[in-house]
């Protein structure tokens, strides 16, 4: 089974590489512009060893997980709050519903002028794109819970606490964690955006600042470590998924 | 705090010709459950459906009360109503001389809840299941296991403790959540069709045993059924609704002496019994 995982990995990597290679050798893009799989490789091991590769990496991941952690938390309590409370809903909704209109792209500038060019306005920024999918998540997952349930839970008279932890949590559970699966990834992006609004490190700085000297292998190296890095989040968000739920 | 009043009229029964109701309530004391004048009302789209219409009764200490009635006629609503799962559209439930509302001392109603469906948690494996009650008031974790080893033990299912309600059967799944309604040792036992989906030999099994622990811990049941003999072997009141609006039609006192045994069956009197409560359920249809 591992065995037969790996062998799949395999060939869609060397799929991959395959596409590379020839789209270089027969596409019409100057070589230079499209760097063989090799130069980057190499651009990699350079920046690898230099240490600004794990720097800059360091710098986006701590802003990644500190804006799904605060992002998740808010939207988790907030979820919360509206699940139990209808009248809150009707009254946040709108508010809700429209800010989801406004692309963070375009209100990332104003985060870096209200919260300096620092980790803070990326942090923000990453929360705010996170927030959305967990909190509908969060709704939805809280409400999930059947109405039998509660029946059984009150004829047990069991406290809102208890209710909580023993039924709507666990019943919850895996829309809740469907929600995260997104918001990990979309908070990778946000850091990315943050970083191209103002930044003087991190990956998405590192693009950028890359794509202005012409070094197109460190372009790619950056864009693959920021791939790397929302895979194994959705793959550790999955993997909790894997673990906790057990129906 | 609303105390509750005595039921200062007769049955208002739909009607009263067979339901020659000589009450086994007489003398007991105060009722455990009463209701007066209770409807439930359903909102529908032409307005309202009555489930249950002016049910007036009485349930006293340890007695054992089966319901009938054809389906539809409000038996779960009744039990949910019972339980305070559900607010009365009219009148009210009175659980020992107090109205049943939200803010009814928890602590003092101490129900075990058998539901139509087995609804169990999927997560929860079936000792887990079994467990939930005593995990809710706090039970020791080793007392808590040793009861629910003994309760398994009980509905016949050892060797699925560690199973999850997928694994099993509709008729496991229903013994698990009758081991679950017992495992807080209530004093109020309500069960919706706990049989239903049992077969014959495991339900004359589990009616003994239900039976067994009726007596030894004193408990009062409320229990819906659809089988006249299941009813007369086990209750000492039988309760018939009508259907939409549920009406009570019946209150017939069991009066056969225990313990029963399955040649009773053959017996004028309960043959006698047994002819009331198919006619009583008959004429509703
Ligand atoms: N939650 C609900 N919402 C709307 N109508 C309901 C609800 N619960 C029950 N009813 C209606 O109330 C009536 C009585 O339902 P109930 O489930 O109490 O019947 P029952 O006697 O238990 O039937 P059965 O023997 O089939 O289980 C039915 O007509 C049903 O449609
Ligand atoms: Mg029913």
């Amino acid at each position: 089974m591992l065995k037969q995982r790996f062998f799949f990995l395999l060939i869609s990597l060397g799929l991959a590489l395959a596409v590379w290679w020839a789209v270089r050798e027969f596409g019409y893009l100057p070589r230079f512009m499209l760097p063989s799989p090799l130069d980057v490789w190499q651009r990699f091991w350079t920046a690898f060893r230099d240490g600004s590769l794990l720097r800059h990496s360091l710098v986006t991941l701590s802003e990644v997980l500190a804006g799904l952690a605060a992002g998740a938390s808010a939207a988790m309590l907030l979820g919360y709050s509206l699940a139990k409370s209808p009248a809150l809903e009707k009254v946040l909704t709108p508010y809700i519903i429209a800010s989801q209109s406004i692309p963070v792209v375009a209100i990332a500038p104003l985060l870096v002028i209200w919260f300096g060019p620092g980790w803070v306005s990326k942090v923000m920024i990453c929360s705010l794109i996170v927030f959305f999918p967990v909190l509908i998540n969060t709704v939805v997952g809280m409400r999930s819970a059947p109405a039998e349930l509660r029946e059984l839970m009150r004829s047990l008279q069991a406290s809102r606490w208890q209710t909580f932890w023993l039924l709507e949590a666990p019943a919850g559970l895996p829309v809740f964690l469907g929600g995260l699966r997104i918001g990990a990834t979309l908070s990778v992006i946000g850091a990315v955006v943050g970083e191209f609004v103002g930044a003087d490190s991190g990956l998405g700085y590192l693009v950028n600042a890359a794509r202005g000297i012409y070094d197109i292998p460190l372009v790619f190296v950056a864009v693959m470590v920021l791939i790397l890095m929302a895979m194994a989040l959705y793959g550790f968000v999955a993997w909790v998924e894997s673990v906790a739920v057990k129906h | 705090m609303t105390t509750c009043q005595p039921n200062d009229e007769p049955q208002p029964a739909a009607d009263l010709g067979a339901a020659a109701s000589n009450t086994a309530s007489a003398g007991a004391g105060s009722p455990l459950l009463a209701v007066h004048h209770l409807s439930a009302v359903f909102a529908n789209e032409t307005g309202g459906l009555y489930a249950l219409a002016d049910l007036s009764f009485e349930i006293y200490p340890q007695q054992f009360v089966c319901v009938l009635g054809p389906s539809g006629s409000g038996k779960s609503t009744l039990l949910r109503l019972l339980a305070g799962l559900l607010k009365p559209t009219q009148g009210d439930v009175c659980y020992e001389g107090e109205v049943i509302d939200q803010r009814l001392a928890a602590a003092r109603r101490n129900v075990g809840f058998v539901f139509q469906k087995a609804n169990l948690m999927p997560w929860r494996t079936v000792s887990e299941n079994i467990l939930l009650p005593l995990e809710l008031q706090k039970v020791p974790r080793d007392l808590a296991q040793s009861k629910v080893a003994e309760l398994i033990q009980l509905v016949g299912l050892r060797g699925f403790e560690k199973a999850r309600p997928r694994e099993l059967s509709g008729g496991m799944a229903q013994r698990v959540a009758i081991a679950r309604a017992l495992a807080h040792d209530p004093d109020l036992l309500l069960l919706d069709e706990p049989f239903g989906s049992l077969d014959a030999l495991t339900r004359e099994r589990m009616g003994a045993e239900l039976l067994r622990i009726w007596q030894a811990r004193q408990k009062t049941v409320v229990m819906v059924t659809h089988s006249i003999a299941e009813a007369l072997f086990l209750a000492d009141r039988v309760l018939v609704l009508t259907s939409r609006p549920g009406r009570l039609r019946l209150d017939l006192t069991v009066d056969l002496p225990r313990p029963r045994h399955e040649d009773m069956r053959y017996t004028p009197q309960f043959g006698g019994l047994a002819r009331q409560i198919r006619s009583a359920i008959e004429r509703i249809e």
